[in-house]
């Protein structure tokens, strides 16, 4: 397989303050890579340097490298812009556009960059609810604002946003802890789906999450990277007693 | 808060009949002094209303001024003055104030930022008179003459403060997180305040645009020295214009009893454009279900 | 779904480089703000420079304001404007708060909401449109006043008249009026009290709402009576945020111009009595730029202007550092 993402050496600041340590991380295409560890391990604040969101918050530093497809994200001559077009992101609350409709939202990645084909948007919006496993609900609105949605479906249209513009890495910052299990569960199968599509990097503080729908887990603690193997082994049979302790619920 | 030292004094003997009373006796004189302060708009509103409404005639609306000391004449040449100044202010206070407002609230930890919320709170309170004078030394005296785009330039710089902060207030009260959302999707910070952030917040900075053309709609002072004023209907922004508070100054202070009746009847439609705007506005800006 | 995305869609290239273009232009609009203040200095104090030069700080402690010997010294003008707004402030503070506690603490939702409202639509009422009702409906009733004083006390009147002319004053001639025209000091107090209540009562009535129940709850919980709720607890919390309110007024009345201007006389004179006509920096300058030669006298009116602009930001500085201070972090 190939790698898609390594992470080689990377530290973050805020200030003076060190949130990740040395972090050396390799993602491979087409698989779901969970970032598990307890509050302030540095998971969140490492899944927000691979597509440069540190560069909106004033005094982060990121040092080291982020290789995507072979290219330093963080090189000089690299715009975040395109680094973001490429690595999409979904949050931990459902953040709809409130003043669109659902199809706006869907397609407001493109919309808003100067795609004016409307029938070309129609089916981008088409594929990337039914990619979000939205279409059937919301094919009858449209039109109606997206803000009318409930907590699941709405978390389900960020996913179908991000999707339309064809990310090669979908980012998760724990996307299902603000929602209720039902949703949560359509939220998990979906990821088993979209896998076929891109690469996912998912932030959960819910182990059995991790469990049920990463290939690989990486385990968190205080800015260090702890440990990093395939998601089996991890919640098996853990090299580092730290990481037995947190998934076995001693900690965290 | 040190509530404890005064518990001996409250809870002494029960609820003494000098307290009771006291009590009561506030309680009026509160009820007395707010109807004092609603008192004023009552009797003004109502005042104009008596004397104003027989002159909101037709001609009112579409004759100029009669020749001092004739009977008849109207105001189409403050209307027209007032939509002119008032859409040149507009026009300024938009582009500068929400520009400002952006800047306010987007850019947070730009160096310059402090200063421009300072400055911009203290313009707030300027006097209008004052901000008549400093127009009339940046645009009257270059020019040459009184002219609407003097006036619009006044009353669009005393609009500014205010769309400035109520446009920073509301542009806060977009969450973080649908800013982040844009950028996520790989769109530029300025797309994403321009057609995301801007648009949800377009339903306050409305309200706050109208609350301000509301209140520099009222403004006379600042035209004296700048708009001056004309007895004729002028849409030319490089000429003298009237509008309708000036126009109620010269009439109020006017020795004529017709210019005094067109005087209250011009306030009466001025006040009441000025009260539905505000309603409006208040209105607009109640969050939808 | 089968179907796979990947690159099906052409995307139009993006960059951040409009970033920086749209940057520099918000930035080149909100300097204009700026620029309009240093702007306002520079003007003022090139258009006020004669009459600087000639008069220097003396200008604003010198008792006259002469045309014909141009002689040009603000005194009676400061003490107008500061009169004015002192005695109106003194007027209409207890009753801004007390329309701000009924708002807030007194009235029910069905009350409060429109007395809320008409507060708010009486700081929209425009400075001229409260001259014209002073002018047509007060004037009249002060006038009948200062008659009925004239003519119930001759023996007063006459004494005070002939005090009043050589420039002096007494105490009981204080209450006397001047020239029964019912313009003046006292009318201009009175339309400026009315006009900076607005300010006061719907600040009070924002920091009131914004002390914490549990305050309340205590002092009721000791038996305290609403009225000692109030006096206890909430207006010595809500304290600094009302001077706020109050200083913010004050910057209002200090600058109120032409309301002032249309029923205060317009004499450039320190009041002799209560009834005085007198004029404030405020109202000279609406009555005498238009007409002011150029010149000197032009420049003492808008030496008052620039009297005005720093006193008014002064004011301003402080209230913020007011409100700054007593605003409860977070919020």
């Amino acid at each position: 397989m190939t790698q898609l993402l390594t992470a080689s050496n990377v530290d973050i600041y805020y200030g003076s303050k060190q949130a990740v340590k040395q972090v050396n991380l390799n993602v491979e295409k087409g698989s779901v890579n969970a970032l598990i560890g307890p509050s302030g391990c540095g998971k969140t604040t490492f899944l927000r340097a691979i597509n440069r969101m540190h560069d909106l918050t004033p005094g982060a530093r990121v040092e080291g490298q982020i290789l995507l497809d072979g290219q330093d994200i963080y090189s000089s001559g690299i715009d975040p812009v395109e680094v973001r077009r490429r690595v999409g992101m979904v949050f931990q609350k459902p953040n709809p556009f409130p003043t669109m409709s659902v199809f706006d939202n869907v397609v407001s990645g493109l919309k808003l960059a100067g795609m004016r084909d409307q029938r070309a948007l129609m089916e981008i919006a088409e594929r990337s609810l039914r990619g979000g496993a939205l279409w059937d609900e919301v094919k009858d609105r449209l039109k109606s604002p997206a803000t009318g949605l409930s907590g699941g479906q709405q978390q389900r249209l960020c996913i179908a946003r991000a999707l339309a513009v064809e990310p090669e890495i979908l980012l998760m910052d724990e996307p299902t802890s603000a929602l209720d299990p039902a949703s949560t569960a359509k939220i998990e199968d979906l990821m088993t789906e979209l896998k076929k599509v891109t690469t996912i990097i998912i932030v959960t503080h819910n182990m059995h999450q991790a469990a049920r729908v990463s290939d690989t887990t990486s385990f968190f603690l205080n800015g260090d990277l702890v440990e990093h193997g395939q998601t089996d082994q991890i919640f098996t049979s853990p090299r580092d007693e730290r990481t037995e302790a947190y998934v076995t619920g001693r900690f965290g | 808060m040190a509530v404890s030292h005064l518990t001996p004094q409250l809870t002494r003997g029960g609820l003494s009949r000098g307290r009771k009373s006291k009590n009561a006796l506030m309680g009026v004189m509160i009820g007395l002094g707010t109807a004092l302060v609603v008192a004023p708009l009552i009797l003004i509103f109502g005042f104009l209303l008596i004397k104003g409404v027989g002159a909101l005639n037709l001609d009112f609306f579409l004759k100029n001024p009669a020749p001092e000391g004739e009977a008849g004449g109207g105001w189409a040449n403050a209307i027209t003055g007032s939509l002119l100044i008032l859409a040149m202010a507009a026009v300024l206070g938009v582009v500068v104030g929400v520009a400002g407002g952006i800047f306010l609230a987007e850019f947070p930890r730009h160096r310059l930022m402090p200063t421009i919320r300072m400055l911009s709170d203290v313009l707030s309170g300027i006097p209008a008179i004052v901000m008549g004078l400093v127009v009339y030394a940046l645009v009257v005296k270059p020019m040459g003459h009184f002219s609407a785009m003097a006036g619009g330039i006044a009353l669009g710089l005393l609009m500014v403060p205010i769309v400035v902060r109520t446009t920073e207030e509301v542009l806060k009260l977009v969450p973080l997180s649908v800013r982040e959302a844009g950028l996520a999707l790989g769109l530029p910070q300025w797309k994403v305040i321009l057609s995301i952030v801007l648009p949800a917040a377009s339903g306050g900075i409305i309200t706050g645009l109208m609350l301000a053309l509301a209140r520099v709609a009222g403004e006379a002072a600042p035209l004296l020295f700048t708009a001056f004023g004309s007895n004729l209907v002028n849409l030319n922004p490089l000429q003298p214009t009237s509008a309708l508070p000036l126009q109620i100054y010269i009439g109020a202070t006017s020795a004529y009893d017709e210019n005094q009746r067109l005087a209250q009847a011009g306030a009466l439609l001025l006040i009441t454009l000025i009260f539905v705007t505000s309603l409006l506005a208040r209105f607009a800006n109640r969050p939808r279900r | 779904m089968n179907e796979t995305l990947p690159r099906k869609v052409k995307l139009p290239r993006l960059s951040s480089r409009g970033d920086g273009i749209f940057r520099t232009v918000i930035i080149g609009l909100s300097l204009i703000i700026a620029l309009t203040f240093v702007l306002s200095i520079v003007l003022l104090g090139q258009q006020s420079w004669p009459a600087i030069q000639e008069f220097g700080l003396g200008f604003l402690t010198t008792n006259v304001w002469n045309p014909v010997t141009s002689e040009y010294g603000a005194l009676s003008l400061v003490m107008g404007t500061l009169l004015t707004s002192f005695l109106a402030l003194l007027i209409s503070v207890p009753l801004a708060i007390a329309s701000a506690l009924f708002v807030a603490e007194y009235a029910p939702k069905w009350l409060a909401n429109p007395v809320g409202y008409l507060v708010e639509l009486l700081a929209a009422v425009p400075s001229v449109v409260y001259g014209l009702w002073a002018l047509f409906a007060l004037k009249p009733l002060f006038q009948q006043v200062q008659l009925w004083l004239y003519t119930s006390n001759p023996d007063l009147t006459g004494h005070c008249i002939e005090l009043f002319n050589s420039n002096k004053t007494s105490l009981p001639c204080f209450f006397m009026p001047q020239v029964p025209t019912g313009l003046g000091f006292l009318l201009a107090v009175t339309i400026l009290a009315i006009m900076i209540l607005p300010f006061t009562a719907s600040v009070a009535r924002d920091v009131i709402r914004l002390v914490p129940a549990d305050q309340r709850e205590a002092m009721y919980a000791l038996g305290a009576t609403k009225w000692e709720v109030i006096s206890l607890a909430i207006l010595p919390y809500a304290r600094a945020g009302i001077m706020g309110g109050v200083i913010l007024a004050l910057g209002r009345a200090l600058g109120e111009t032409l309301a002032v201007a249309m029923v205060i006389g317009n004499t450039p004179e320190i009041i002799k009595s209560i009834w005085s006509p007198t004029a404030t920096m405020a109202s000279m300058i609406a009555n005498q730029f238009g007409d002011a030669r150029e010149g000197l006298q032009r420049a003492s009116v808008v030496g008052l202007g620039l009297t005005l602009f720093f006193v008014s930001v002064f004011v301003n500085l402080i209230a913020r550092s007011i409100i700054l201070r007593m605003t409860p972090k977070g919020l």
